[in-house]
């Protein structure tokens, strides 16, 4: 289904494609990646990689073959969230062709470089794969289709404006006469394609592909075992590689018994890298894991030996109570005043608290490296196509027009696979073995210990309110890493990190997110207290602590005004209609007001994030033990345009497995500089038995793209731990719950 | 030279024999649907069929396993994707980004093959796999959509 373009057709017009993709799905292939390598195999140029050849690009967008198959090329990165076929059904509304007859494949980053970006930003995160790209994708469908159209016009001699198209078939009515795209394709490729900013695109309300619940477009290899993965990638005179890298975060390698890892079986070389890091090159991968193993590997801890999560806690709280460096991000009225002024009955403090997280994507980190001093290549399940290229080429000394990178579908991305470490270590393996593909594939261990962590914070939430139990003053101190600080240092403003505070800004526009109350005294502010832990990007990023504190303390602050949690809300909302309509939907589906059976509880919340405005309510019960069972959990959604119902609604239910899991268990903790948990003995995760029953509710407003990955985490855990509070009287104000003996 | 038995073909295997069996597929007999995801029999994305019966492969030695042992993998459970549960996981689009899937499906298929009508609480206990995609809810449709694709008095 997916493939990456051959580099070796740039110098043409059009590309050569493999001998991978035929009918419905993906052909097992022996490397989808590399058609070259392909056709190498077979000997000879494959008779379909011959027809490939001649198949018309008609524009970067759309290539349709003699057959009417239409190829989409998609340069986001599929990961599960469906990206692919969206981008698919949007290209395909605007040119008209056959959703039956499409097809995807990708473009690689060293094509989009040659090629002065013409494929744009190939990074896929911040649930921007479509609200990023629906523009220009949706103009490349419909210059396709203009072009089409053009060329047949040209050929069957009348103006183009007497011509239809439907499904990819061209008609003239007044002649009886009709050719098809496939016919034309070629004619089309040759002609001057019009100016993006002259076409017009589709009222949405005319849609009948986008808009629509249609099926994926890549699951049929999903479900037989044939997708080739990055880790399952294979290439003639392969070696396998593993890696450990010093797990004290700025330690190093201090010694290691090369001489007996140099005599096991299978192992071809015993490399260092970066001075941090130990790899075992090998004929199996399995071969070099236990020479790994055996090497006796000392480590120089490094200057951060000494840090624990109690010492790291001790840091955050002192952010807690900092007078003096805290950016503010949202302000007014006055909230410590008020808050000083109110009697102590009418005010409630509390600290919260969350955990550094892994991503824990279920394929681990691997990247396939092979390096010459003039070439590097690299296989990888990459969210940031053109970042790979950019860590490749760096890594392997070499310029980025020199490297090419051949994505690979994701084995889980979650945000972990926008960095590129892995990339990183793997090309520097690569270059000390010229000329032979490395593939390095981090064990579980090694994956869990080396992540780029979601960033533990901790809030101290103070509120008052006023004699009819109103909101009247709220101040809400964050304290902990900067995500921007480590990563992306150019994005902090004026040393804030405007994403500590997404869903909290006070601006409709915000990018990160707009808080949904208005709340007349209002502080919101980050001490930014940075560790030497690696912090990275995790689904959902900052927003799901910041909707579990603000959420849940809103509910401390309803119980404590003797007053419904949803009214209470809803007293705060008429200024954000849109956060409201959610809430409101929400609330209507899971029929907030009516009684629910013996010890079953609600809890409720909202937040907005990513473009899209959520809301959810979650049943919960206590059993016998004091544990809690999440029986049902409705989550509405307005994310605008809803591209694809069906897949929203995908997301929505995986979106809830992947916040209820940190929820209920997970945590990364640090002893001796590094992280302690290393599979999912220790980092567990949420089960089928346990997730709950969940019911997505579509209340897409139109008029704006939101995003879907993401948006709906946030909601999630709040719901349930508003739940547990009305059941139990107590909120559990830190997480995971396990802490809390509640799971 | 050890040999095992994989989708109905006997293979001889060059391998230390604590190699998991996980490894010995997915390297020796090139096999890659089977895929690894912890190592310690926590996560299920390993599962295979041994004599029919659910086993997370890389926690099994190559030692443990008999050349007359009936290993199944992904790629050996249908002709074609017609097995009911791959059937039904295409029709509902189970999959997200995949990875575990051959795991889930091998669990599945082997819970069908015992219980061909199983209950939520049979769906519950034997589905222990881990998703972090989080399908779960349609790996359970998917399987109540399987016993209904399989004919009456025939195993899946």
């Amino acid at each position: 289904m997916i493939r990456n373009l051959d580099p070796k057709s740039l110098s043409r017009r059009s590309f050569v494609i493999g001998a991978a993709a035929s009918g419905g799905g993906l052909a097992i292939g022996f490397n989808l990646a590399t058609p070259g390598a392909l056709a190498q195999r077979a000997g000879t140029k494959t008779a379909a990689a011959k027809s490939a050849a001649e198949v018309p690009e008609v524009n970067a967008w759309v290539l349709i073959r003699p057959n009417d198959d239409v190829v989409v090329r998609i340069a986001r990165s599929e990961m599960g969230q469906g990206t692919l076929t969206g981008l698919c059904q949007l290209v395909a509304e605007e040119l008209e062709c056959d959703w039956a007859k499409v097809k995807a494949e990708y473009p690689t980053p060293g094509m989009n470089l040659a090629r002065k970006r013409v494929w744009g930003d190939m990074s896929t995160g911040g649930s921007r794969g479509i609200r990023g790209s629906h523009d220009y994708v949706r103009k490349g469908g419909a210059a396709a289709r203009l072009m089409l159209l053009t060329a047949a016009a040209a050929d069957m001699k009348v103006p183009v404006g007497e011509l239809t198209v439907a499904k990819g078939v061209i008609t003239h009515a007044a002649s009886r006469r009709r050719t098809t795209y496939g016919r034309v394709a070629a004619a089309a490729a040759r002609l001057t394609p019009p100016d993006p900013a002259t076409i017009v695109l589709k009222d949405p309300k005319a849609w009948t592909i986008a808009g629509k619940p249609m099926k994926r477009l890549d699951t049929a290899p999903k479900v037989d075992g044939s997708l080739v993965y990055a880790i399952d990638l294979k290439l003639p005179g392969m070696l396998n590689a593993a890696i450990r890298d010093c797990p004290h975060f700025g330690g190093r390698l201090k010694s290691y018994d090369g001489a007996k890892v140099k005599g096991m079986p299978g192992v071809k070389h015993v490399l260092e890298i970066g001075g941090t890091a130990l790899a075992v090159v090998a004929d199996t991968w399995w071969e070099a894991k236990v020479a790994l193993d055996a090497a006796n590997i000392v480590w120089d801890a490094g200057p951060n030996a000494s840090v624990t999560s109690a010492t790291i806690h001790t840091l955050l709280m002192d952010g807690l109570d900092a007078k003096e460096n805290v950016f503010v991000a949202n302000k007014a009225g006055d909230a410590p005043a008020t808050l000083a002024a109110a009697p102590a009955a009418k005010k409630i403090v509390a600290d919260y608290g969350s955990p550094f997280l892994n991503h824990a994507t279920m394929e681990p980190m691997n990247c396939t490296a092979k390096w010459t001093p003039e070439k590097c290549e690299i296989w990888v399940a990459s969210q940031n196509g053109d970042a790979s290229l950019a860590a490749c080429a760096a890594a392997a000394g070499l310029k980025p027009e020199q490297c090419e990178v051949y994505k690979h579908h994701l084995g889980g991305g979650f945000g972990r696979r926008g960095m590129q470490d892995y990339v990183t270590k793997a090309v520097l393996a690569a270059k000390q073995v010229p000329g032979v593909p490395i593939k390095m594939i981090w064990s579980r261990e090694e994956d869990m210990v080396h992540g780029r962590y979601r960033p533990i914070s901790v809030a101290r939430m103070s509120g008052a309110l006023d004699e009819k139990g109103n909101l009247v003053a709220l101040h809400m101190r964050l304290s902990g890493p900067s995500i921007l600080a480590a990563v992306r240092p150019e994005g902090l403003q004026s040393g804030m990190d405007p994403l500590h505070f997404q869903g909290l800004h006070a601006a409709a526009n915000n990018p990160f997110g707009q808080i949904g109350y208005a709340i007349p005294n209002l502080t919101i502010d980050h001490a930014m207290r940075n560790t030497h832990i690696p912090p990275g990007f995790w689904r959902g990023v900052n927003h799901n602590q910041n909707a579990v504190y603000l959420e849940c303390f809103i509910d401390e602050l309803a119980k404590l005004a003797g007053r419904d949690p949803l009214e209470f809300r809803r007293a705060m909302m008429a200024g954000h209609p849109k956060h409201l309509a959610v809430l409101n939907a929400a609330a209507a589906k899971a029929e907030w007001t009516k009684p629910l059976p013996t010890g079953v509880s609600r809890g409720v919340c909202q937040h907005m994030g990513f473009g899209s405005y959520c809301a959810a309510v979650a049943e919960v019960s206590m059993k016998a033990n004091n544990k809690v069972k999440v029986h049902r959990l409705v989550i509405a959604v307005d994310s605008g345009i809803a591209l694809n119902p069906e897949q929203i609604a995908h997301q929505v239910e995986g979106s809830v497995v992947y916040g209820l899991g940190a929820t209920f268990y997970q945590q990364c903790t640090v002893k001796g500089g590094r992280i302690v948990e290393e599979n999912f003995d220790t980092f567990p995760c949420l089960t089928l038995a346990e997730m709950p029953k969940v019911e997505t509710v579509l209340v897409p407003s139109g008029g704006f793209w939101g995003g879907i990955g993401e948006p709906t985490i946030a909601v999630a855990a709040p719901a349930v731990l508003n739940a547990i509070f009305a059941a139990t009287g107590k909120m559990p104000r830190t997480l995971p719950l396990s802490l809390h003996k509640l799971v | 030279m050890p040999k095992i038995n994989v989708n109905g073909r006997t293979v001889d295997v060059t391998a230390d024999p604590s190699t998991p069996l996980l490894w010995v597929i997915r390297e020796k007999v090139g096999l890659t649907g089977t895929k690894y995801g912890c190592g310690i029999g926590q996560c299920g994305s390993c599962a295979v069929h041994v004599n029919g019966k659910v086993e997370r492969s890389c926690a099994l030695p190559l030692s443990s396993v008999k050349a007359t042992d009936k290993i199944v993998t992904i790629e050996g459970l249908s002709r074609n994707a017609s097995h009911p549960i791959q059937k039904a996981w295409l029709a509902l689009d189970v999959p997200q980004c995949g990875y575990c899937q051959s795991g889930q499906i091998m669990a599945a298929a082997a819970l069908l093959a015992v219980k061909p009508k199983p209950t939520d609480a049979d769906i519950d206990a034997a589905m222990q796999n881990i998703c972090r995609c989080g399908t779960y809810q349609r790996v359970r449709a998917g399987i109540k959509m399987a016993a209904t694709l399989v004919p009456a008095g025939k195993k899946a």
